[in-house]
């Protein structure tokens, strides 16, 4: 019970994460002080991480942002298999995500910096040099079409009829 | 030169939504809680199969049931999700929305003069229907202290040897009432002694929240009395497709699809094939895009529900379909006035429930089919406008 409710708070948050207490406790039908104690456990266990937002930066003329997914392939360690050289790798700051792959390469990194000439250079200083990498290929994010299913592109405009039976 | 238009369909009155449409539309920037049709795009998988269709050139008339195949999945969808059996070959026809189903069964029944029960208030196309049929439509009214359902009382106050049927809409528009088991067990009796046809509007079956749709054609002697009807409008936001369907005894559905196929012929053949799609691909996940769909109805109905009542418009607490329907009476206006004044004053578009029948006085019809944002906005400013009006 407490369980379903706090992913159906979890679902109004990862939506709208502005959304009022007050507001959320309506929409779940409990009381606004169950529904912030409940808020404040999934903080204090870790379960809400952060409260962020989803930005659409191409909205923005700012010529000084790229962004970039990075094959890795990399040799898995004895006694530390993948996670050292992961650790490696995302201790730095440009990268945003590290995640291990099943498939044709082992790590899929996804970096943010100020121009493509940084994350090349990133690249091939930083990343390509540690002992255990043996491949990266670099793609480079042109145009981002939707993001965490929103649909980044276009206008939805509400086709229905204003009133209807 | 005579008018050539038939007395009865002149005397018919026009729809009262249409009224408030053409009043609504001229304006913006109003935030319309009128809207009765779902605010999510039909689903992607859907709307391809429909392209899918039309790239290989499935552009020919299917047959007058509706394609085997779709009244086959039409058919499991129903025994396994309501417990009511049909033969895919005779007992289903597939129709151009729910809406020509009901035509088609008011068609195919009625005798000059018969008599057909209808709950008031619910859908506006079942009075007029009834009428150009040839028949007699007969209102029962509904009441809040009844949840606005059907009782066995209601029913012997109407009734005479006229009456050769009567209409189930639930989930109801624009009460958002059901029917449980146990309140359709409680008329059953009375159905079966005055030996009535169920015509059972289960389009918003899907849109049940808090509980399972149940439908009257699965009770005890109730299965050769009942015809349902059903579509894909609102379980799989496919409005615009058009598509319905009826299931039910053999004889009726048999002179339903005589009329369809002098009249309509075949539901569109792309539609017939998105809805395949449609009920294919819920069936194989658990209903996975109706749950989500459905989930987020459920969330912004407790909001509106709760958010009414805070407001000072005491709300009965909607079960089913994706309207509430507040009572406005607290403020001393008709369901009109209220209406109009909040539209003029406030910009926000909701339904008299006149519109719905005489029976929807002091009431009013919000649909909660629309964004957060917009529901937030919409109760704000009705909250002001009932401050206003009581002062």
């Amino acid at each position: 019970m407490m369980e379903q409710l706090k992913s159906d708070i979890l679902d109004i948050l990862e939506s709208n994460a502005h959304i009022a207490p007050a507001e959320i406790a309506a929409m779940v039908d409990a009381d606004e002080a169950t529904v912030c104690s409940l808020i404040r456990q999934m903080e204090d266990d870790g379960v809400i991480i952060k409260y962020t937002v989803l930005a659409n930066r191409q909205k923005l003329s700012e010529d000084d942002f790229a962004e970039a997914l990075i094959e890795v392939k990399i040799t898995p360690q004895r006694d530390y298999g993948y996670d050292d050289l992961a650790g490696r790798i995302y201790k730095y700051d440009e990268v945003q995500a590290v995640y291990l792959m099943a498939g044709a390469y082992d790590l899929a990194v996804r970096i943010k910096s100020r121009s493509m000439k940084d994350i090349s250079k990133f690249v091939f200083e930083k990343l390509a040099v540690i002992d255990g990498v043996t491949s990266t290929i670099t793609l480079f994010i042109m145009r981002k079409y939707k993001e965490d299913g929103v649909v980044l592109v276009g206008e939805d405009a509400d086709e229905r009829l204003v009133v209807s039976p | 030169m005579r008018s050539f238009v038939s007395g009865t369909v002149r005397d018919v009155p026009p729809s009262g939504i249409r009224k408030f449409f053409d009043i609504a539309s001229e304006m913006k920037d109003a935030i319309s809680l009128g809207v009765g049709e779902p605010d999510f795009v039909t689903p992607w998988n859907i709307r391809e199969s429909a392209i899918f269709s039309m790239e290989r050139g499935y552009t020919h008339y299917t047959s007058n049931h509706g394609m085997l195949s779709l009244r086959e999945l039409i058919t499991e969808y129903l025994r396994t999700r309501y417990g009511i059996s049909y033969d895919p070959q005779v007992q289903t026809v597939v129709t151009v929305g729910a809406s020509e189903a009901l035509d088609l069964a008011f068609r195919a029944i009625m005798e000059p003069g018969d008599e057909v029960l209808v709950p008031a208030p619910s859908y506006v196309s079942y009075m007029p229907g009834v009428t150009f049929a040839g028949g007699v439509p007969v209102p029962i009214e509904t009441r809040v202290e009844d949840n606005f359902t059907i009782t066995a009382g209601a029913i012997e106050r109407v009734i005479t040897s006229k009456t050769k049927a009567i209409v189930l809409p639930y989930p109801n528009n624009p009460t958002g009432a059901v029917m449980t088991r146990e309140q359709l067990e409680s008329i059953k009796d009375a159905l079966i002694q005055h030996d009535l046809l169920v015509i059972s509007d289960e389009i918003y079956s899907e849109l049940t929240y808090g509980g399972q749709h149940v439908s009257v054609a699965s009770l005890d002697g109730m299965y050769e009395r009942t015809l349902v009807i059903n579509g894909f409008s609102k379980a799989f936001a496919m409005t615009g497709f058009r598509l319905g369907y009826a299931a039910g005894p053999e004889d009726i559905i048999a002179a339903m699809v005589k009329i369809h196929q002098y009249s309509m012929l075949c539901a569109s053949t792309m539609s017939q094939y998105a809805g395949e799609e449609a009920l294919r691909y819920e069936m194989n996940t658990d209903f996975s895009q109706v749950s989500k769909m459905v989930k987020s109805y459920d969330m912004r109905r407790k909001y509106m529900y709760r958010a009414l009542n805070d407001i000072g418009l005491e709300a009965f607490e909607p079960r089913g379909a994706f309207y509430i329907f507040p009572s406005i009476k607290s403020t001393g206006l008709s369901s009109e006035e209220f209406c109009f004044r909040l539209i003029d004053e406030k910009r926000v578009a909701c339904v008299p429930g006149t519109a719905f029948g005489a029976a929807g006085e002091g009431f009013m019809r919000c649909s909660y089919a629309s964004s957060m944002e917009n529901l937030r906005e919409a109760i704000k400013r009705i909250g002001e406008f009932v401050e206003e009006c009581r002062k």
